[in-house]
């Protein structure tokens, strides 16, 4: 039973960490190996505006949630934009700017325990014989809302459908007067945030650490290859997939575990079934 | 006299010309043109232990050298078979660590267990990379991003070949001459050998996987088998590189997966000049004593070759040893038009 | 000469999500033909040839070379076997000049095995060989053209540079993929003699063709697929009068005015 809770919960956890590289991913094909850095980031200026400046806690998260979407925009628009359409290079530029903020924040002297967010809600409650936390339970609940909202969003606003159709064929939106530059920007920007927003959730159940960077880009990555790079849905289901055996690991071997179940997913993924679950990207397979 | 009215033309030097092929051997001052660089680089390098003042510098003589032989082998990975490895490091930890092992448990002096663990380590490596190797490039860029960070985890994880205190009182070389000297002549091997390794058929034959698989596909060859070789050789060539590296350091740990490894070798190869094969290692001679004299910054370091890696990747730049190679082959004057 | 099929394909289908780019195509090839396929853009030509050669997997139907089942077969074992193809949009190896990009199918298993196109697989320099194949192929031999980089060398060059690659194997079968399209009458008139030679040495080809006049010269027997389906099989002459396959190409109400310019 308490698998069943705590699969769930990591599922979301791993759900909301994957969305945003998946939506980026999915709208404008840029891997954006800056997603680790952008969730450390957006904790480092929470936890700056919460403490250094002293600012009330919630709007210390609204304000650092925008700051990192207009560093994500930025970094599209200076750096990303001027590589794209080369794979490899938009690997390497967005893992070095990645890189260098990752590294720059370790610099500066985020290490240890010293660093942490408060949860939104303190106590706990049970669910059957469980005792779960509010802020987890919090978690799971804002989880859902995000891929509902996000779902809303791509199919009934303009931005939104104008993003699914970029994610679906760039030509073709490109055709329809949807300009792809304006529209990969608005994509970064929103992952970007979807990044803090899962920094912002997710950090108060540990310390804000740089090798937490890390490790989001590994199960970012993760969640995308095994759900298939492109499909919003798959990320999803994947984020359960690899969820719920990351949990199982963790009780019956042990909880160091759950980086190399990442890393198996992806390796099994790869040798069974390349394009992941619903990958759109039948191409690896069969392309001319 | 404005722009418009003036273009450059760039001319063959005419010696260069007469110096194609054969016809090199008419005089000497044709063969002088050909072999000074070459003179040149590998007299400057076996010279170099006896110019450093002091062990300190002779040190990092011998760990320019093996980020030269990791900035060759991803040289030779990206431009010449097209696959971009982003995790130098995980050749160099897994060559690290075998030769801990083998001389630690087994008890084989250095000079047995570095070959071993280079060819073991080069098989381990292209055993783990397989599974990508049929795909898309950009897969094998993610996973090979992703072992180093992985197996650092996984070691510490499990806790196994020393966790995180590493594996300690390792041999070293004979003397510190044997040291330098090992590596030295090991880049200048690799670095002539992948030269005229890609010039040979089996290179044309990663070139052309790099140009157009699908057409080498349709010759009747397989990839896969290609691709694997062309990474043997690399990781053979890093894990040489990391098992040399823990026997200067007598110890063994965690900090072989570090990014360092991973990072610099890009870098040297961006501004050094990629697809030269020699620039990635002029690249390394530039950037790993600036690293060395940025140790006191620390982590900085890593900031520094990122953001000069974005500024190269981002503003195209075209490498010292490529402008070097088009200056010294031809040259320019402007034209009156 | 033998009654039995070199190739035959039988009822390939392959759907693309909704859309079914073939339905139950088939035919037999035989030894010495030259097999034309026509049919109006979309019709599912190019995916035919996919097919055959594995590089892409179909959704139904076998393929059978030489008695033996390729089905499933990998594209670089299908080319082993000596079903070769070109391909449609040029794939030349652009960073090399041209005859090295010969050298790379003379290092292949199968040249290496056979020998080769005129002998260059196992012994021999395989540059020599590279400029042989070239010439004989068309390009002028003491010129500077074989040395040229690949990315700068003009269409007509560069589709016998095609040509050369599958030669380079020598086949049993070529597959011929638009190899007309893009080129002028004299580089057409200097390409027909070119495969009928191939013919007279012995190798089987299929052609996918969209200038008509040019293919009903050289080929004996033509095969129609239209929205992925076989309209019609027979000799040119039968092709040319059947009124199913203008409607076709042409659309019933234009039949009349084709057929009155014809």
């Amino acid at each position: 039973m308490d698998i069943l809770i705590y699969g769930l919960i990591n599922s979301v956890a791993l759900a909301l960490i994957a969305l945003g590289f998946a939506l980026v991913y999915g709208i404008s094909r840029i891997p954006n190996f800056a997603h680790g850095a952008l969730y450390v980031i957006n904790g480092f200026v929470v936890w700056t505006l919460l403490r250094g400046v002293g600012l009330n806690y919630f709007l210390s998260i609204i304000v650092a949630m925008i700051v990192t979407g207009i560093i994500g925009a930025l970094i599209y628009q200076f750096i990303l934009i001027r590589v794209r359409g080369m794979a490899i290079s938009e690997i390497i530029a967005s893992y070095a700017i990645g890189l260098a903020i990752l590294e720059g924040l370790r610099w500066w002297g985020f290490r240890g325990m010293s660093n942490t967010l408060p949860v939104f809600w303190e106590g706990s409650i049970m669910i059957g014989q469980v005792p779960v936390d509010f802020h987890r339970v919090l978690v799971v609940i804002i989880g859902v809302a995000v891929v509902g909202f996000l779902w809303v969003f791509t199919h009934y606003t303009r931005i939104g459908l104008a993003l699914r159709g970029m994610a679906q064929d760039e030509r073709a939106a490109l055709m329809l007067g949807i300009d792809s530059d304006v529209m990969a920007l608005v994509a970064m920007a929103l992952g970007a945030m979807l990044a803090g927003l899962a920094a912002v959730l997710l950090l108060p159940l540990g310390n804000i650490v740089v090798e937490k960077g890390y490790n989001v880009l590994i199960q970012a990555i993760a969640v995308c290859i095994v759900g298939g790079l492109g499909s919003w849905m798959g990320a999803v289901l994947a984020s359960f997939l690899i969820g719920f055996a990351q949990i199982l690991t963790t009780v019956y071997i042990g909880s160091h575990f759950q980086m190399v179940v990442a890393l198996l997913a992806i390796i099994l993924t790869l040798i069974l079934r390349p394009s992941g679950l619903f990958g759109r990207q039948k191409e690896l397979e069969e392309r001319v | 006299m404005n722009r418009e009215q003036r273009r450059k033309e760039r001319l063959d030097r005419g010696i260069k010309v007469r110096t194609d092929s054969i016809y090199a051997l008419m005089s000497l001052r044709e063969l002088a043109y050909l072999i000074a660089p070459r003179f040149f680089l590998i007299a400057g390098m076996l010279v170099l232990p006896f110019a450093m003042p002091g062990m300190y510098w002779q040190r990092v003589i011998s760990i320019v050298c093996i980020y030269a032989i990791l900035a060759l082998s991803f040289d030779f990975l990206a431009h010449f078979v097209g696959l971009v490895s982003l995790g130098g490091a995980f050749f160099i930890g897994v060559g690290g660590y075998i030769t801990a092992v083998l001389n630690t448990n087994v008890g084989l002096p250095p000079l047995v267990s570095i070959p071993i663990a280079a060819i073991a380590g080069g098989l381990i490596c292209t055993l783990l990379l397989l599974p990508c190797l049929p795909l898309r490039g950009v897969y094998f860029a993610i996973v090979t991003l992703m072992y180093p960070l992985a197996m650092a985890r996984v070691i510490e994880a499990l806790d196994i070949f020393g966790g995180t205190d590493g594996i300690m009182g390792l041999e070293s070389f004979p003397n510190r001459w044997v040291e330098q000297y090992l590596v030295i002549a090991t880049v200048l091997v690799f670095l002539f050998g992948l030269r005229r390794l890609v010039n040979q058929d089996v290179g044309l034959v990663f070139r052309a996987v790099k140009d157009n698989d699908q057409a080498v596909k349709a010759s009747g060859m397989n990839i896969t088998y290609y691709k694997a070789i062309a990474v043997f050789i690399a990781s053979t060539m890093g894990c040489f590189g990391g098992a040399c590296l823990v026997h200067i350091y007598m110890w063994s740990g965690i900090s072989l997966f570090a990014l360092d490894f991973s990072i610099l070798p890009i870098a040297a190869t961006v501004i050094g000049g990629a697809g030269t094969l020699v620039g990635p290692v002029l690249g390394c001679f530039i950037l790993v004593p600036i690293s060395e004299l940025l140790r006191a910054f620390g982590t900085l370091r890593i900031v520094f070759y990122s953001l000069i890696l974005v500024g190269f990747v981002v503003f195209r730049s075209e490498g010292i040893m490529v402008y070097g190679q088009r200056k010294y082959h031809q040259f320019e004057r402007w034209v009156n038009v | 000469m033998s009654k039995e099929p070199l190739l035959r394909v039988i009822d390939v289908t392959k759907a693309f999500g909704g859309i079914l780019a073939l339905n139950r195509v088939g035919f037999d090839l035989f030894e010495g033909d030259i097999l034309g396929i026509i049919g109006p853009n979309g019709s599912g030509k190019t995916t035919v040839v996919n097919c055959i050669t594995g590089f892409i997997k179909m959704s139904d139907g076998k393929i059978i070379f030489r008695g033996k089942d390729i089905s499933r077969k990998p594209p670089h074992k299908i080319a082993d076997m000596g079903l070769t193809r070109t391909f449609q949009i040029m794939r030349p190896y652009y960073s090399l000049p041209a005859y090295k990009n010969l050298v790379i199918p003379l290092f292949s298993p199968r040249a290496q095995r056979t020998g080769g196109w005129r002998g260059g697989g196992k012994l021999g320099d395989r540059d020599t060989v590279g400029i042989d194949i070239l010439e004989e192929i068309g390009f002028e031999r003491d010129s500077y053209v074989p040395y040229k980089l690949a990315s700068t060398l003009p269409t007509g060059y560069l589709k016998r540079l095609e040509l050369a690659r599958c030669l380079a194997l020598k086949p049993d079968v070529i597959i011929c993929d638009e190899i007309f399209s893009g080129l002028s009458m004299s580089e057409i008139a200097s390409m027909v003699p070119l495969i009928e030679r191939l013919q007279m040495d012995g190798i089987t080809l299929i052609m996918i063709e969209h200038r008509l006049r040019e293919l009903f010269r050289v080929a004996n027997r033509v095969m129609v697929l239209n929205f992925g389906e076989k309209l019609m099989e027979g000799t040119s002459e039968e092709v040319m009068a059947s009124e199913k396959v203008k409607e076709a190409y042409f659309g019933s109400e234009e039949v009349e005015e084709v057929m009155s310019h014809a």
